[in-house]
């Protein structure tokens, strides 16, 4: 069980190298242009709407990967 | 270089020292109080004395005030006022019973001082493929942050010796990725981190003298989310923080909600009948990191601690080869 939580930690750690990439390659350069000063504001919102589905699949895949990792000792 | 050098030293004097030579008197005007605990892990119910964030935060405020006497920086301003407001949220919980959101909203209000001081740099910096630039994004992840990491902290604050032993390891490990990334004052102004918790370490090891309390583990928590925004290593430090965080993730999933420990009746872990810990076959019960690490394994509370600290090791040597990855750009 404790060799499955070491191989968890590095899931976690290469999920989150993984994630880093999408946020830079396609969160960075969304920008909105013709609403003059409220450019910012809805470009930041629609990155916000997109890390926070990020995040949910982040966890999506991190409870399937626990379930995966622990699933006879969790049910157990 | 050479006041980095001196600054450096003294700092991480005064933080070790104050907590080393503070905690005993600590000890001692609690125990004339009566301010203590049961150690539910002993056999013979022994009362410690708690909490241990008083001197804990004597040697932050101490190094932290002596290093902004070489460096006059808002970020050390930050460190010290937001690690401060969370040990009072912390004394709070202490002193009186809170509700379980208590501390995620007053530990997101505690983060406010980082933005006022314009402490933080808003591009969110990922190993491997660069920076991304989210101005207003970026205030949301500091009113998270404190929050995240306080209470990561305090959920891991289990067993004897395990917060302060966990938190030496995860605060080098941060000072180590700051000085990989060059960013000096900041590495410097994290030793404090890992001296305060080293010393106190030596009173929290098992058999514990006394426990950091909410108080301390929340100082603990703050101060640690604090560097890793200032410094700008939000994710190296969430790397090296992560069997904590699968220790809160585990534990949310199985409750799917907030709630406090204290307000779950089946516990996640039992004794045998030699007073060693073994999970529990409890349906109802949360699922921990030390309820995993006792599967079919029963292990004595120390042994627990150090599988604990093996797997904090191996997230701080993750933390680090993602500090040299920053470097490194696809």
């Amino acid at each position: 069980m404790i060799g499955a939580i070491f191989v968890f930690i590095i899931t976690m750690w290469i999920l989150l190298i993984i994630g880093g990439g999408i946020v830079v390659t396609f969160l960075g350069p969304i920008s909105i242009t013709g609403y003059g000063d409220l450019n910012q504001i809805i470009s930041s919102v629609i990155k916000a709407i997109i890390a926070i589905i990020l995040v949910i699949i982040w966890i999506v895949i991190l409870t399937k990967m626990k379930n995966l990792i622990f699933h006879k000792e969790i049910k157990s | 270089m050479e006041q980095e050098i001196i600054s450096a030293v003294i700092t991480s004097v005064i933080a070790f020292f104050v907590v080393y030579v503070t905690t005993p008197f600590l000890i001692k005007g609690l125990k004339k109080r009566n301010l203590t605990v049961k150690d539910f892990n002993k056999k013979e119910g022994t009362m410690v004395p708690r909490p241990g964030g008083p001197s804990i935060i004597a040697g932050i405020l101490a190094s932290e005030f002596a290093l902004y006497a070489f460096f006059p920086t808002n970020e050390i301003i930050a460190i010290i006022i937001t690690t401060s407001l969370a040990y009072i949220v912390g004394l709070i919980d202490d002193k009186k019973t809170m509700g379980g959101w208590f501390k995620p909203i007053a530990l997101g209000v505690v983060a406010l001082p980082i933005i006022l001081l314009g402490a933080y740099d808003s591009n969110l910096a990922f190993p491997l493929f660069g920076e991304v630039k989210i101005p207003v994004l970026y205030l949301a992840i500091i009113i998270l942050m404190i929050p995240i990491t306080g209470n990561t902290i305090n959920s891991i604050d289990v067993m004897n010796g395990v917060a302060s032993g966990f938190m030496t390891i995860a605060g080098f490990a941060l000072t180590i990725s700051l000085f990989i990334i060059q960013n000096y004052e900041i590495a410097i102004a994290s030793l404090p981190l890992g001296f305060v918790s080293l010393a106190f370490y030596k009173f929290h090891k098992f058999p514990s003298k006394i426990f950091p309390g909410d108080s301390g583990a929340l100082t603990f928590g703050a101060m640690y989310g604090t560097l890793a925004i200032v410094g700008g290593v939000e994710i190296v430090a969430a790397i090296a923080l992560l069997p904590a965080v699968i220790n809160s993730f585990l534990f949310l999933s199985s409750m799917k909600r907030i709630v406090e420990h204290r307000q779950i009746n089946a516990k996640p872990v039992e004794h045998t009948d030699d007073f060693k810990l073994k999970a529990t076959t409890e349906k109802k019960a949360p699922i921990t990191l030390v309820r995993l690490i006792l599967v079919g394994n029963p292990l004595s509370e120390k042994q627990v601690a150090h599988v604990i600290f093996k797997l904090g090791i191996l997230s701080g040597i993750l933390a680090i080869i993602s500090a040299f990855m920053m470097g490194v750009s696809i």
